[in-house]
């Protein structure tokens, strides 16, 4: 064993610092090639932003220089006319209300399962549990879409539905929960297959989160007599604060996006229909909008009032980073 | 050895998710399943040329090309044509460009939007020709129980689309339907929420045939009453699963989901919808292209009695000349299958109406002038 350790008697004594010199020449090299690639993934990111943007920008100002009505507060839709019409406010409004419902409904139940995970469960449990959130995110959204509208639409989403009559009832005065006649393609529905669909990625960012609680605020905690909830409440949730925050707008950002189990799920209210604001109205988003009409982009003014409506969606998602981003950093200092 | 332990948890997962997928998978492809077997011609009298075809365009006729494209390629084992049902303005677009080998659309090549003259240029100077080839019912579908048999007018129909009729026992509704007992529950009418040349040449039919209540302008958006669902197999499902409601939607989608189909008085008495009487409305179609141009002008008022006058016809857009020489061979082998007497009725089978012999001796006269 020791034979193999020391050195050749042979070889000079100068021979290490040599192959560590060569050793750093060829670091020297690596290190610039990786600091230049590592620059360039970047450089490429902001540039593919940019450059979408721009694209957005291009092709949707010409349709909207010859739009006939205001395009953030009209709801009518026909890009084909001449004049062309469209505006936008209709679908800015039930994008951000099924987005907002959804990130409503998942943000608890996603908060519970992490805190369950990394508190409550036994270590042989919470693995699997925490398995089987994620195979949540693995479920294709077409699946999502069809399942949503025919096996969940009819039981909590449909006129005579309990869940649906139950708060139309109780909360009908208000416009939000106001009674519509939309069978089951509202916002409702769409709302809680959305928050199915972003509850593993926001249980997996929590998660992850409040397993990285410093065992030594935990202790502190538990020293001074608190209980587990009062643990979790001085000490896990404060830290993990900024982390579900930051989840919750990922999850937020696939909602708004979210096209095709949306698009199979709402109904698209006639135009001759009184608008509602409600959730048991139908509506259609952005992403659902332009996904249902893709096969029928025949002119470049049509196309552009398409494109039109998803440069409003690219600076929504935009802005809701961006806020994210504040309540991150300002959480943090405290 | 953790694994082991929930793999069962995992399995069962899996198997709940293909359950799912094959319940999704069902719905969709319920219109396409059973056409395998439904009619495989044997080969026309036509040659087989080899090489390939590209086609985009209308998904209207996308059961029925994709149906003889099958059968066409099982005798013809050196031809590949591929259709993409983008839609029809996608494949003008693409046909235009140049990238595909013809076009299918449910309007014919416009002249005043430009189609035309593009289109000419992409054929090297010569005409391109509208080839009225499928011929779709669009059926108004209904699902109200206890009701087997459903008449209604041009000028009725209108109302029920606008909402100005509300409830099925409207005494205009009772007035058509004397023998049959109507429920006095509230129409619930579901449209397309997707752009659509069906949306629009419904709206054609409504217009033409009831100009006095519907009074909007054609187009491939509903400005109608009721609720949108996306594509035809959307509002399908809508009427299938809501009880009362009615739409409207290619004939096969009604057949497939055994939802009732109402027969129409133009004021000839009331039509069944069958291949037959889509038929006589093709014949009494007025030819509005010259020569081999065969763009056809419906009349949404016919009176000859037992012609459906709710239909649209899906047109191949092809170059008269300028293909090159190995694509034109494939592409009259495989149009003048098409239009051969065997391949359009088995067209009926698919939810499809075949093309009266007057119209199609017509077809087959252009195919061959194809040079």
């Amino acid at each position: 064993m020791s034979a193999t350790t020391a050195p050749p008697p042979g070889q000079p004594a100068g021979d290490p610092p040599a192959s560590l010199l060569s050793g750093t020449g060829t670091s020297r090299t690596g290190d610039r090639l990786f600091a230049a690639a590592t620059r360039g993934s970047s450089a490429l990111v902001v540039v593919l932003v940019a450059l979408t943007g721009a694209f957005l920008l291009w092709k949707a100002l010409p349709a909207l220089q010859k739009d006939d009505v205001n395009f953030l507060t009209s709801r009518v839709w026909q890009p084909a006319g001449e004049p062309p019409r469209f505006g936008i406010a209709a679908l800015l409004w039930t994008t951000v209300l099924s987005a907002a419902f959804a990130l409503l409904l998942a943000v608890p139940v996603s908060v519970g399962v992490a805190l369950f995970l990394t508190h409550y469960a036994p270590r042989r449990l919470a693995r699997p549990l925490a398995y089987l959130v994620d195979l949540l995110a693995a479920v294709p959204s077409i699946i999502y879409g069809l399942w949503g509208a025919y096996v969940l639409g009819p039981v909590i989403a449909g006129v005579d539905s309990p869940p649906r009559k139950a708060l139309e009832t109780v909360l009908g005065w208000v416009p939000l929960f106001e009674k519509t006649g939309v069978a089951r393609g509202n916002v409702f529905l769409a709302s809680v297959v959305l928050a199915i669909m972003i509850l593993p990625i926001i249980t997996a960012i929590s998660r992850e989160v409040f397993e990285q609680v410093p065992v030594a605020n935990i202790e502190a905690a538990l020293a001074l007599g608190a209980t587990r909830w009062e643990t979790i409440r001085v000490s896990v949730l404060p830290f993990g604060r900024p982390g579900v925050i930051s989840a919750s707008m990922l999850g937020l950002g696939r909602a708004l996006g979210e096209t095709i189990a949306v698009t199979i799920i709402l109904s698209q209210p006639s135009s001759l229909d009184r608008f509602k604001l409600s959730i048991f109205y139908g509506g259609e988003t952005f992403a659902s909008k332009i996904a249902n009409n893709a096969s029928e982009f025949s002119t470049p003014q049509k196309t552009g009032a398409y494109i039109a409506a998803g440069l409003v969606l690219f600076l929504v998602t935009f802005a809701v980073n961006a806020v994210a981003r504040v309540f991150i950093t300002r959480r943090g200092e405290v | 050895m953790k694994l082991k332990r929930f793999s069962p948890l995992a399995a069962g997962l899996v198997v709940g998710a293909l359950l799912l997928s094959a319940c999704g998978s069902d719905n969709n492809s319920s219109t396409g399943a059973g056409t395998s077997d439904s009619a495989s011609p044997a080969a026309a009298a036509g040659t087989c040329a080899s090489g390939t075809l590209n086609a985009e365009g209308s998904s209207a006729q996308q059961n029925a090309i994709d149906e003889v494209i099958a059968s066409f390629t099982s005798d013809c084992a050196d031809a590949t044509i591929n259709y993409n049902p983008t839609g029809s303005g996608a494949g003008i677009t693409q046909f235009t460009a140049g990238q595909v080998d013809f076009a299918g659309s449910d309007s014919a090549l416009k002249a005043e939007a430009g189609e035309v003259a593009k289109a000419k240029q992409r054929c090297q100077g010569n005409d391109a020709w509208n080839l009225p080839m499928v011929t779709g019912p669009i059926a108004i579908a209904y699902n109200v129980k206890g009701v087997d048999s459903l008449v209604l007018t041009p000028e009725v129909a209108a109302k029920i689309f606008k909402g100005a009729i509300k409830t099925w026992d409207d005494p205009a509704v009772a007035a058509l339907n004397k023998n049959t007992k109507l429920p006095s529950a509230a129409i619930k009418v579901f449209f397309r929420s997707d752009e659509s040349g069906t949306t629009e040449n419904f709206q054609k039919y409504l217009s033409g045939a009831a100009p006095k209540v519907w009074t909007d302008a054609p187009s491939k958006t509903w400005p109608g009453a009721g609720e949108g669902r996306e594509k035809s197999s959307g509002v399908a499902e809508g009427v299938k699963s809501t009880a009362d409601s009615v739409t409207y939607v290619e004939w096969s989608y009604a057949k497939d989901n055994n939802l009732g189909v109402s027969q129409i008085d133009n004021g000839a008495g009331p039509v069944q919808l069958t291949g037959e009487a889509v038929g006589k409305a093709v014949a009494a179609a007025k030819q509005a292209g010259t020569g081999n141009d065969l763009r056809l002008s419906l009349d949404y008022t016919t009176q000859e009695a037992g012609a459906y006058p709710i239909l649209l016809v899906t047109y191949e857009v092809v170059c008269s000349k300028g293909l090159d020489a190995g694509k034109t061979a494939l592409l009259k082998d495989f149009l003048t299958f098409f239009s051969s007497t065997q391949t359009q009725n088995s067209l009926e089978q698919v939810g499809y109406a075949p093309l009266p012999e007057q119209v199609r001796t017509k077809v087959e006269a252009a195919v061959k002038a194809i040079s």
